[in-house]
């Protein structure tokens, strides 16, 4: 099986094997991107936050669903929590997706988070490129139920959707910074229940009080279960869409994701390339200076640094 | 190049009973693995379908309703189907011992029946997944 041929022509198993390879960092992986970005930079990209329990994967699933009965194909990317222990996961999303995961047009892929803390794997983004060069028109990324600071999927998608459910927190918890500025729209999801209006209410108030100018994120009211408010999700994403498009913050995103895309490569070796350096027996002996306190982590640091920089 | 063994946990047939495959994904996990869970009551094609989409190293196939003759077999023709050759597809769940050479014969590689320790389960998968790199 050529693997990246079968990127290209969308070939489900080239596709799941590329996604492991860049994943593990295997230079097969980086080979195969160089060969495809060219055939990227057409889907559009959708990420979906949220905390723990809000019903992320269950209205991944409905939007696929919906997106999928239209005629557009769908790939999924599912991230859930890697254990800090094991390294290992359960990744769970997949059980909430069962309707739509053999659905024809639809990809779904589940990610452990590796170690990344920002709610994404480091490679996600990657993975992203390649279903976009597989021709999926849509793609949605879906993180680790989310906190308050894992932001990560504003680096990786056009639009956000941020995820609630009633009864989750007061108006100050909305008004932190982090997850509630990066949505461009909220969806209050399991809105059948108690309380529903009132958050929508909560958030709608606080996002009166920004600044932004241009675009308003909508707040919208769904019951992903029950499968209401679905539809009108969609609307707003395309709506959205048509903002950033007419807007030119479409192409200045895409820059911006040029340069992102750029950088994880470059931070991932440096990681590598740093790791090596402090596993070497030699630094061992600096090490434990510093562990003694006859050096500081500043010192190590910089002369690790020094050294990485010399060899390359 | 960090590799992670990828595990698909699946439930074939009617059955709902997926203690034993729940207490296997938490072991999994703890083993440093990747595991998705498909959940219960699936079909072989949904099997086959996800493991190729999620492009596991091992399929692990529980099963207590004594279909497994039936099952287990279809899911590893199905995989071949896809050209999915390379993974590794285990058995578990109450299976009579008259029955693992029928389905060894049919592409599962190992029977682990009631008792069986964890750790002897995290030990075969990691000295049988095979795939290249």
């Amino acid at each position: 099986m050529d693997v990246t041929q079968g990127v290209l022509a969308g070939d489900t198993r080239a596709i799941a094997r590329a996604i492991t390879w860049v994943e593990n960092g295997d230079s097969r992986g980086a080979e195969l991107i160089r060969c495809v970005y060219g055939s990227t930079g057409r889907a559009y990209i959708v990420g979906l936050t949220g905390s723990p329990g809000a019903g992320k994967s269950t209205l991944v699933a409905r939007l696929a669903g919906l997106l999928a009965a239209k005629g557009h194909k769908v790939g999924i990317l599912a991230v859930d929590p890697s254990s800090p222990f094991s390294g290992g996961a359960i990744l769970g999303d997949r059980v909430r997706m069962f309707d739509v995961a053999l659905a024809r047009n639809v990809y779904i892929r589940s990610m452990g988070t590796r170690g990344a803390t920002g709610g994404l794997n480091r490679t996600t983004r990657l993975a992203v490129r390649i279903l976009d060069a597989a021709g999926f028109d849509w793609i949605l990324v879906e993180t680790v139920g989310a906190g308050q600071s894992e932001v990560d999927v504003h680096d990786v998608a056009y639009t956000t959707v941020v995820v609630m459910a009633p009864g989750m927190g007061d108006d100050i918890q909305a008004m932190k910074a982090g997850i509630m500025e990066i949505g461009d729209l909220f969806v209050i999801n399991k809105a059948d229940r108690e309380g529903a209006d009132r958050a929508a209410t909560q958030i709608e108030s606080i996002l009166q009080l920004s600044m932004a100018t241009g675009w308003h994120p909508p707040v919208l009211k769904v019951s992903a279960e029950q499968n209401t408010g679905v539809d009108r999700v969609i609307e707003a994403i395309e709506q959205h869409r048509s903002y950033l498009v007419q807007s030119g913050q479409l192409d200045v995103l895409k820059v911006r994701m040029a340069k992102l895309d750029v950088l994880e490569i470059l931070k991932a070796r440096l990681v590598d390339m740093t790791k090596t350096q402090l596993d070497r027996p030699a630094v061992q002996a600096e090490l434990n200076k510093v562990v003694n306190r006859q050096s500081d982590p500043y010192t190590l640091a910089d002369s690790i640094f020094e050294q990485s920089w010399r060899k390359t | 190049m960090e590799q992670k063994i990828r595990v698909l946990v699946a439930k074939p047939g009617l059955d709902g009973h997926d203690r034993g495959a729940k207490v296997l994904a938490r072991a999994f996990m703890d083993a440093g693995m990747e595991v998705i869970y498909t959940g219960i009551r699936r079909t072989p094609e949904q099997i086959a379908e996800v493991a190729v989409q999620e492009d596991v190293d091992v399929v692990a196939l529980s099963c207590l309703s004594g279909a497994h003759n039936t099952l287990f077999p279809r899911v590893v023709d199905l995989l071949r189907q896809k050209g999915a050759n390379d993974m590794l597809v285990m058995g578990g769940g109450v299976i009579p011992e008259e029955d693992v050479p029928f389905l060894k014969e049919h592409g599962i590689s190992e029977v682990f029946g009631p008792g069986t320790p964890l750790a002897t389960i995290v030990e075969y998968i990691k000295t049988h997944v095979t795939r290249e790199a």
